[in-house]
Order: structure tokens, then C-alpha cells, then sequence
């Protein structure tokens, strides 16, 4: 309770710490430096703040589902329903990108379709909480939203297109032979509401400990970028009157960058603000975030290169719909 | 003496997951062999999705992220 009081009382104070930490640096918002750091000491604590909030409820969250848990759920579940319900349970599953390869083989073993198992392992990474806390810190609900509404249709689409190619045949040999070897179950801990809230403290703990800095580093880029460069600067390049091959180059330049989204959103909401049309920055971060050279990599160890083509491919196309989506409809 | 696999394909929190076991046992006086298991196929022989796991005496006794300190002391 103590720490939600808190929580409220810092969230309530941003504007007038913003005021007076530049005031006290004897800087006015009129001038470049001035605007500048007053978007660094207002933005920073507000992000942090409001990260703090979401990863506390998400780490309680997942106490509830476990990666066992969710796999039972999606076990001998049919194309369709299966992916819907996979890329919704990828939302709230924790789930760390180095046991991406442990847990597409544990789904596959226990009878999770593959079509299936892929919307979890794009929805997972890609509609996280630190993602979604972030685009809601810095651009309001209604972005959030249409962020995890478009990037769950992602996931569910290319899951439901990699099902019907019928690709099993292109998983490594190892992984088809361990399929039919069933593992034994490993039994989830029953937890009390201390320890579960003890949970939430922990994620915290572990995960706005990680990205903080580059959070801090991103927003410094983006105060540079919202101090410094001129209005409208970025349209011509990335807003609505750019060609139409904005998109796909966006893509095409997010997929090397492998960042995760704590440190390419700050970046994001600074580019836009200098005109840079909203889907072309989405498909770019959505590129970053969910088609990474490691993440690639790691999977060859499972998957044989036809499959992973595909996968990318169809990911790919999906991101390049959300891109145009968003600038045509907004 | 208790055998401790550590399954892990690396991570950072696997290391931490290492340290901490050993730092406990240590500190109890448990006599432990420790070893970490960083091959694919091993660690899915265990039915471990989520890494880091740890498996004592050949029993999966934990999974998914590193332990907290209360409960690798129960261990030992």
C-alpha cells in the first residue's frame, strides 16, 4: 500500500520536478538546450514511473501462467482457435528470449501445432509489457492499443499462414525425434499473495534494473533530437508524403538492430514528433523488436533454413501491413 | 553428495543462477557437485521450457528464471 501511495504521489509531482530541476539549472524552455532538458527531466521519470507500475502488475501476473501451464492450455488445440488463444497467452506468459529454443521444442513435444507454437513465439517478444508501458507512456492509450491489437493479428495471422504451409518437415532432425519422447511435467509451486507480490517486486527489480539505462540513453537522444532538429524535418523522409518504399526500407533497416523496446521508443517518440508518420516509425520498431539476426540464429538450431525463411518472410509481410495500416488510416 | 545441474544455453541469468547456488551451498557447508548444462538437447530431456532450471539428484526442482535465495537454501 505504502508503495502505491508513493507511486501516486511522485506520478503527480512530474511537471513541477521538470520545472523546477531546469529552473535550477538556469535554463528556459524557449531556448534549444532549455527545451531539451526539459523533455529529458520531464520524460525520464515519467517513463520510468509508469514502467514501474505495469512490469509490478505483469511480474504478479505471471505468477499465475507459467510456460507449462500455457502449453497444456495450447496443447492439440486446432489451427484458428489455437492461435488466437497462443498469441493472447504470449502477452502474459514470462517469457525471455534465450529460452525462445527450449520452449518451441517443449510446445512441439507436448502436441502444440507448429502453426500455433509460432504465433506464441511472435506475439511473446514483440506485445510485451515493457513495449506496451512505453507506448503508453509516451503516446497515450490509444496507441497502445492498437499496437497490441495489430501486433496480436500479426502474430496470429503468420502463425495461422506457417500452419497451413505444413512445414514439420523442415524442423531439424533432432527436434522431430524428441517429439515423440514425452517429458515429464514439471508441477508449477502454489504461491500465497505475498509471494506473488514479492514476484511483481522482483520483476521489477530485474527487469526496469536492466533497461533503465537505456531508457535514460534513449530519451537523452530523443531530447537531442526534440531540442535540435528542425520541425517537419523527418516527413520528407518518414511521414505521410515520403514514397511509398519508406515502409519496406524501414523494415528492411529495423531487422540488423537488435535492441530491445526500451531503448528504440524514446528514440520513436521523438522522430515523430518532428513529423515522421506514425505506422512507418511502428513498422520500423515492430522490425527492431521482433525479427532480430540473434534471435534468427538461435532458431537455426531447431529450424532448417526453408522454414526460417518463411517465418521471417511472413513476419515481415505482416509488419509492412501494420506500417501501411497506420498511415493510411491515421 | 547431491549432484546440481544448472540448465541454461547461457544466459546471463543462468550465470547468476550458478553463482547463487554455489554461494549457498558454500555458505551451508553442502557438499555439491555443480554443473551446467548448456546443450539443447539435454536440457529438453528434462522437459525444461523455461531457463534457467535446476535439476538436483535428477529431479527438475525449479524453472524459469533465477531462484530467490530462501528457496535454494531449502535445498541444502
Amino acid at each position: 500500500m505504502l508503495g502505491i501511495a508513493a507511486w501516486v504521489a511522485a506520478y503527480a509531482s512530474l511537471i513541477p520536478f521538470a520545472d523546477s530541476a531546469s529552473a535550477a539549472l538556469g535554463l528556459v524552455r524557449q531556448t534549444h538546450l532549455g527545451e531539451a532538458v526539459h523533455f529529458f527531466f520531464y520524460d525520464t521519470p515519467k517513463v520510468l514511473l509508469l514502467l514501474t507500475g505495469i512490469v509490478f502488475l505483469m511480474g504478479v501476473v505471471h505468477t499465475f501462467v507459467s510456460p507449462e501451464r500455457t502449453r497444456a492450455m495450447l496443447s492439440g488445440k486446432r489451427l484458428g482457435v489455437g492461435n488466437v488463444l497462443a498469441a493472447s497467452l504470449g502477452i502474459v506468459t514470462p517469457f525471455c528470449s534465450c529460452s525462445a529454443v527450449p520452449l518451441f521444442i517443449g510446445f512441439l513435444s507436448a502436441g502444440v501445432p507448429l502453426g500455433v507454437t509460432f504465433s506464441f513465439l511472435i506475439s511473446a517478444p514483440m506485445v510485451n509489457e515493457v513495449a506496451l508501458a512505453l507506448l503508453f507512456a509516451m503516446f497515450g492509450w490509444k496507441v497502445a492499443g492498437l499496437y497490441l491489437g495489430l501486433g496480436l493479428t500479426v502474430a496470429i495471422l503468420a502463425g495461422m499462414v506457417i500452419g497451413r504451409l505444413g512445414m514439420e518437415r523442415y524442423l531439424e532432425d533432432w527436434v522431430r525425434t524428441m517429439q515423440a519422447t514425452q517429458s515429464a511435467d514439471y508441477a508449477g509451486d502454489t504461491l500465497h499473495w505475498a509471494e506473488r507480490i514479492d514476484a511483481g517486486v522482483a520483476h521489477v527489480k530485474n527487469i526496469v534494473g536492466k533497461v533503465w539505462p537505456y531508457i535514460v540513453a534513449g530519451i537523452g537522444v530523443g531530447a537531442a533530437i526534440h531540442g535540435y532538429v528542425p520541425e517537419d524535418f523527418m516527413a520528407s523522409i518518414m511521414g505521410k508524403e515520403a514514397p511509398w518504399w519508406s515502409v519496406p526500407a524501414a523494415v528492411l533497416i529495423g531487422v540488423p538492430m537488435y535492441s530491445n523496446a526500451a531503448g528504440i521508443i524514446p528514440i520513436v517518440e521523438a522522430l515523430i514528433g518532428k513529423g515522421a508518420a506514425l505506422g512507418t516509425v511502428l513498422a520500423f520498431m515492430m522490425s527492431v523488436i521482433a525479427l532480430s539476426l540473434p534471435e534468427i540464429i538461435i532458431l537455426r538450431k531447431v529450424l532448417k533454413p526453408p522454414l526460417i525463411a518463411t517465418f521471417a518472410g511472413v513476419v515481415a509481410l505482416g509488419i509492412l501491413m501494420v506500417g501501411y495500416i497506420f498511415n493510411f488510416a491515421l | 553428495m547431491k549432484v546440481v545441474k544448472v540448465l541454461g544455453t547461457g544466459c546471463a541469468n543462468c550465470k547468476n543462477t550458478l553463482q547463487l547456488i554455489a554461494e549457498v551451498a558454500q555458505g551451508r557447508g553442502a557438499e555439491i557437485q555443480l554443473q551446467k548444462i548448456e546443450d539443447l538437447q539435454q536440457i529438453m530431456s528434462y522437459g525444461v521450457m523455461s531457463t534457467p532450471g535446476v535439476v538436483i539428484d535428477g529431479k527438475v526442482v525449479h524453472a524459469g528464471g533465477v531462484p530467490a535465495r530462501a528457496k535454494v537454501e531449502s535445498w541444502f
